[in-house]
């Protein structure tokens, strides 16, 4: 069971959160190429290791934020807002 | 050190006999446990059920003998020996049908081909509808089954009941409105599977290399020309992945991008008892499935973890909402005590359908993607990968499964049609 800081609501348990699949994602222009458009739609970078992720508190306050979270050892990492760049992260433990 | 002991070739009745009044003790080994050589016309990375199974048809239909197998850790030590075991062929477009049935077709003659038993027990797979929406769907579907020539059936709330006199087909919150039926669905012997191919490779002269992690290629002109592994450096011109989970991780190593997810699946066995169920069940609305194992156990499953994860473990939270399902279905399992719980990286594709075929490096071909069911798909996982790789181009069966659809367009959109995860 995760525990995540919600940036509105404090600390609750993972059950209350959808995970929304990973951040920053941009949209490319419509000029673009298929194969940019199809990478756009379903490339996804999968990591094993730190994971930049939006995250939604549905059951809550229903706000979207981002999380770095690891994918082997589940550790949180960093909780920013939607439009926040990516923060330094600590070492990864995985 | 100690001596190799010799390879077992078939099981026979005397066999069985002779090791019985031995005590069991002595039988000799599956497959051959070799050093790595230089080079190999072929190697397959990941020694579970998929690759193993390309392993044994590389060598048994297209001649290529010459091949390595390499896996980091032991052989179907990952979603191979981490599943609930199911076959079915109950998919809603032909594509997926074909290949589906394919499987499940190699699947009714493989303890023969393999001489080993696979104890596929075709029991028949019931999938539930718990709303009137629910029954208008599963008709669609089952319907579009039986028109690409799957036998199929519709069964009424009592018919139901006599199918599974354990389900608590009218007391439950969702009552079942009714039921499709596959009856050559079922459930085979996980580890056997594994340890049949392993066995029918190494016979035909597949090196199975176990703890042997690839750490990168040798790729020039676009073109892989050698594996790094943990036991050295082996040069050759074919390199077939079937690593499930772990797709993207070697496709980073070969300087491409996939779109899959890693995510968990779980599964939980309760302590065996008297048998009780004997079908297997799956509600795609309430969301779990369960079947009743040979020795007994109650093996059920759900959805996968809510999040991405390399973990091979699964989080509570998803544990407690599967369990809580197969009690509304079956709540007379209310006290079985559960023994053990196990969970896999499986690699979810946007269109919960498999990857099969060639990748942007020549010579390096994938099989992958196959997300929450890949158990029922291993023979013909193994059977598309390694004609692929043996043509060098896609097996007919596999072409609508090529990586190219996520820039095309072509989707096989199992996860929409069918409204459930594979």
């Amino acid at each position: 069971m995760l525990q995540i800081d919600c940036p509105w609501c404090g600390r609750r348990d993972e059950d209350e959160f959808n995970c929304g699949g990973q951040s920053h994602i941009q949209r490319p222009g419509l000029d673009c190429s298929d194969a940019e458009w199809g990478d756009y739609l379903f490339a996804r970078i999968n990591p094993k290791g730190v994971s930049l992720e939006r995250w939604r508190h549905t059951h809550g306050c229903r706000q979207w934020f981002n999380l770095a979270r690891d994918t082997v050892s589940h550790r949180i990492l960093a909780v920013y807002g939607m439009t926040d760049p990516v923060p330094a992260l600590p070492e990864a433990r995985s | 050190m100690v001596t190799p002991l010799p390879v077992t070739r078939t099981h026979s009745a005397l066999q069985l006999l002779k090791h019985a009044i031995g005590g069991h003790r002595n039988w000799p080994q599956y497959w051959r446990s070799p050093e790595p050589k230089a080079a190999y016309d072929v190697v397959i990375i990941g020694g579970g059920g998929h690759g193993l199974a390309t392993a044994y048809y590389l060598a048994s239909k297209h001649g290529i003998r010459n091949v390595a197998l390499l896996e980091k850790g032991w052989l179907g030590g990952g979603n191979t020996g981490r599943n609930t075991t199911i076959v079915r062929s109950n998919y809603f477009y032909p594509q997926s049908t074909d290949l589906y049935d394919h499987s499940l077709r190699l699947y009714e003659g493989l303890s023969h081909e393999l001489n080993i038993n696979l104890m596929l027990s075709q029991m028949g797979i019931l999938t539930l509808a718990n709303s009137r929406h629910d029954v208008e769907m599963l008709q669609r579907w089952s319907n579009a089954i039986q028109v690409q020539g799957i036998a199929c059936e519709w069964l009424e709330p009592e018919q139901v009941q006599a199918e599974v006199p354990a389900l608590d087909v009218f007391g439950m919150r969702y009552p079942v409105k009714g039921a499709f039926m596959q009856r050559r669905g079922g459930t085979a012997r996980h580890d056997a599977v594994a340890w049949g191919y392993a066995r029918g490779a190494s016979q035909l002269g597949v090196d199975i290399i176990q703890n042997c992690e690839v750490t990168g290629f040798d790729i020039s002109d676009n073109r892989v020309r050698a594996v790094h592994t943990s036991r050295g450096t082996i040069r050759t011109d074919k390199v077939g992945i079937a690593v499930a989970g772990h797709s993207t991780v070697l496709a980073e190593k070969a300087g491409f991008t996939l779109p899959l997810s890693s995510m968990t699946l779980q599964a939980y066995v309760s302590e065996p008892v008297k048998p009780a169920l004997d079908r297997v069940i799956n509600s795609p609305m309430v969301h779990a499935y369960i079947s009743q194992s040979d020795r007994g156990e109650m093996v059920m499953g759900a959805g996968a973890d809510a999040y991405y994860s390399y973990g091979q473990r699964g989080n509570l939270p998803t544990l407690e909402d599967g369990v809580r399902s197969i009690l509304e279905m079956f709540p007379r399992f209310s006290r079985l005590k559960m023994m053990r719980q196990w969970g896999g990286v499986v690699d979810i594709s946007p269109d919960t359908s498999p990857i099969i075929g060639k990748t942007p490096v020549t010579g390096m071909y994938l099989n992958c993607g196959w997300g929450t069911g890949g158990f029922k798909a291993i023979p013909a996982g193994g059977d598309l990968l390694a004609a692929t790789i043996a043509n060098d181009k896609p097996h007919p069966l596999a072409e609508p499964f090529c990586l190219d659809r996520f820039r095309t367009g072509r989707l096989v959109d199992e996860g929409a049609a069918a409204g459930v995860s594979h």
